[in-house]
């Protein structure tokens, strides 16, 4: 029997096991929506805004581990979701997008709504596919799941003219893949494993710098086998947090541009670094030139073009972080002893007296204003129990976010690492809410980017996806306006916000729960509150407006020379009125 | 330095624009690129002239190789290689310069491939030295129109294994 092109579709993403797309119709897809409505295995959450099905469909992605599939129409369409494909690129996110296209016999001659989705999407995507016949239809999306989710995952684009979801062909599902130029290498190479392993054993200042590699390929329980096993502090990166759990005592933290002190610390003293799915963003290294210093480097990563791009590599290995790990912790078991402990001693009680000497640290009054560190703290031990998955946007609060939630597991942590996308929180969190209806999904939003994806606040309510979202309301683009303290005397060019909508009465009008924090010993009800309700629900916290991130390394900057606390005559401007002061020691709570 | 990487790709559309936004989308240089199909006709040859220090060739080749349409990439310069340009120039030529023009062709190994009462066309085809000096030679003449391939390169047989290989042969 002969299927459309639309039915062809549909039959292929039940053979991938999906179950959501995330989607918004139009006229070249009109088809494939007619055919969606009338089957129910798969589940279509009608977003508002095309960039908003592209996020949630990485959310649903980085929390399954599974590529998460949307549906746009053409023209504008597509270029509504290049935003949300450039993200899952630079963040290595398995996501198959299908786009419309304007009939075949139209292409090229700047037809209603025609984009060149191709030529649009090649420097974002992985790899991108136009399907001119049907024929080609059912082998060309098992190519596109194939790519998408093996070696480097990475968004896929297949582009759908509007003739070929129309027309018939016989459906066969092809069962395996072989592409001639794409064969990602999973074993490492046995010989620098084994070189890695030596150094392992031999490194007095060793430390493991772990990324996002590690939660896509799930090789977090071979990473904790390796570190208790070798005894060696753990860094993470903003998209490796929870590869490793974060209240491990062999924990670091984030490093980086506002990572932990201890963090940054190891790093640059280290004489081994051991770079396990991680790619050297400058956010990482600072000034290349002075990045670990004294450091021999192994880079275990499954993209060759990341080994020696930014930093040179002493023992490279490409392969998957968890085949590579199982095999290095084989070596390992054989030969570890005693003796590395001893051999480490002084490099451990260098890292103590780091961690005691510059702690993570805030000042909150009892009565003053509410500081965002707070709200975060709080929220992560009031939801720890309940093994939330936790998003965020882009800006300060993804910061404090990433330092005060110390995530325990993988795949919980939705952010924009690579891209930096403000808008990407709320619709991420939703997509991880729609993968997981019975789960706690927390949306830590700044009052800033919230506003960049908020129409998607209808989707939730009519989707019924009850995501909890806590603004950390400061009224600035915060990050902007602490680069603008620190580096442009304090000029606020276009960083304050000026005016924010009542969040809690634009909550109302979408049909979801609005709450607000009014003083700081409100906190923790009015957050139990959200985490009780069964609906979609904002919680605005207006917080104190000049707290600025540390500890923090200028942009280019070295990673020992961090800037740990405001500067002496920025604390004077700030202060000028307000009561905050260190010295309040009574009155003074510490992370 | 100057490198020639020999690409391998699927002969199929778009992946010449693939091949061209790595370049222009990482800031690597391409000096000349020429593409055409190999004897098997699903796959196309390409040869690109690019530059940079080693550091940057081996990003080239890793990001090449990292193209789904790429099949192999083989940096010459890793190995001895010969290679060819060829130069097609059509020369503005006055009475007195006709038999000059015909002298340089002659000199160079280079062909007249058409003639009219005031031009000549000429074929001329080696490294690029030998097409700078011939173009020196013939701009005082008047050069009205050049066009260049590019160049097109190819890795040669090691002389002991070709000796073998040449053995076996005839011992068959």
């Amino acid at each position: 029997m002969k299927l459309t092109g639309a039915e062809i579709f549909i039959e292929c993403l039940k053979r991938e096991g999906v179950k959501t797309l995330f989607a918004l119709p139009g006229g070249v897809v009109l088809k494939i929506f007619d055919t969606l409505h009338q089957q129910k295995d798969v589940e279509v959450i009608l977003t508002r805004h095309e960039q908003g099905a592209g996020h949630m469909a990485e959310g649903y992605a980085k929390a399954t581990g599974k590529a998460g599939v949307c549906l746009v129409t053409s023209g504008p369409g597509m270029t509504n979701v290049i935003t949300a494909l450039a993200d899952a690129y630079m963040d290595s996110v398995p996501v198959v997008c299908f786009s419309g296209q304007v009939p075949t016999s139209l292409i090229g001659n700047d037809a209603f709504q025609e984009a060149d989705n191709i030529g649009l999407s090649r420097p974002c995507t992985k790899y991108n596919f136009l399907v001119k016949d049907v024929n080609d239809l059912a082998g060309t999306i098992k190519e596109a799941f194939y790519i998408a989710t093996t070696g480097r995952p990475g968004p896929v684009l297949v582009d759908i003219p509007k003739d070929v979801s129309m027309a018939k062909a016989d459906f066969t599902y092809p069962n395996s893949v072989s592409i001639r130029g794409y064969n990602p290498t999973v074993e490492g190479n046995k010989w620098q494993i084994k070189q890695a392993a030596e150094a392992i054993m031999k490194a007095k200042k060793p430390i493991l710098y772990v990324g996002g590699g590690v939660v896509f390929s799930g090789a977090s329980q071979e990473l904790i086998e390796l570190a208790e096993m070798t005894q060696i502090p753990v860094d993470m990166t903003l998209m490796g947090l929870g590869a490793f759990p974060g209240e491990h005592p062999l924990s670091m933290g984030m490093l980086g541009m506002h990572g932990t002190y201890q963090a940054n610390m190891a790093m640059h003293y280290s004489d081994l670094v051991i770079a396990i799915g991680a790619r050297f963003d400058d956010r990482v290294t600072g000034k290349v030139s002075e990045f670990c210093p004294h450091a021999k480097v192994i880079h275990v990563d499954i993209d060759p073009t990341s080994i020696r791009k930014n930093i040179h590599v002493d023992i490279p290995i490409v392969g998957d972080c968890r085949t590579v790990l199982r095999e290095l912790n084989q070596i390992l078991r054989a030969t570890v002893n005693g003796e590395q402990k001893d051999l480490r001693k002084p490099w451990w009680d260098q890292i103590r007296d780091w961690q005691q000497a510059h702690p993570l640290t805030y000042h909150q009054e009892k009565d003053g204003p509410i500081k965002p560190q707070q709200v975060v703290k709080r929220l992560y031990e009031l939801t720890k129990d309940r093994d939330p998955i936790v998003a965020t946007d882009v800006g300060q609060h993804q910061m404090w976010a990433a330092q005060y939630f110390k995530l325990a597991k993988p795949n919980r942590w939705l952010t924009s690492g690579g891209l930096g996308t403000m808008g990407f929180g709320f619709p991420a969190a939703m997509g991880a809410q729609a993968a997981f209806r019975d789960r706690l999904v927390l949306c830590i939003a700044g009052d800033g980017s919230i506003q960049m994806n908020m129409q998607e606040m209808a989707t939730a309510v009519l989707s019924k996806l009850p995501v909890k979202i806590i603004i950390l309301n400061n009224g600035f683009h915060g990050m902007v306006r602490q680069w603008q303290d620190l580096f442009y005397e304090g000029r606020y060019a276009s960083s304050n916000l000026g005016t924010t909508p009542d969040f809690v009465k634009l909550a109302e009008a979408y049909g979801a729960v609005g709450l607000r924090v009014k003083k700081v010993g409100d906190l923790d009800a009015v957050l139990k509150e959200a985490i009780a309700t069964d609906k979609p629900v904002i919680v605005d916290v207006p917080t104190y407006p000049y707290e600025n991130c540390y500890p923090m390394i200028p942009a280019g900057g070295c990673n020992h020379e961090m800037i740990l606390e405001d500067p002496p005559e920025l604390k004077m401007k700030q202060s000028g009125g307000a009561k905050v002061t260190p010295e309040d020691k009574d009155t003074v709570l510490t992370a | 330095m100057e490198h020639i990487i020999s690409v391998t790709v699927e002969n199929k559309f778009g992946v010449l624009s693939r091949v061209a936004g790595l370049f222009s989308g990482r800031g690597f240089n391409i000096e000349s690129l020429s593409v055409a199909p190999t004897l098997d006709p699903s796959m196309s040859q390409m040869t690109i002239v690019t530059s940079g220090d080693e550091r940057i060739i081996e990003q080239i080749v890793k990001q090449l190789n990292k193209l789904i349409d790429v099949i192999k990439v083989v940096d010459l310069n890793e190995t001895e290689f010969v290679s060819r340009e060829t130069a097609i120039i059509k020369v503005h030529t006055k009475d007195v310069d006709r038999a000059e023009a015909l002298r340089i062709v002659d000199i160079f190994r280079a062909n007249v491939i058409d003639s009219t009462p005031t031009t000549y066309t000429i074929e001329v085809s080696g490294d690029p030295k030998k097409i700078e000096a011939i173009i020196n030679l013939l701009q005082p003449l008047g050069i009205k129109e050049l066009v260049r391939t590019g160049r097109v390169a190819v890795a040669r047989e090691p002389v002991r294994q070709a000796a073998v290989q040449a053995k076996k042969i005839a011992r068959e």
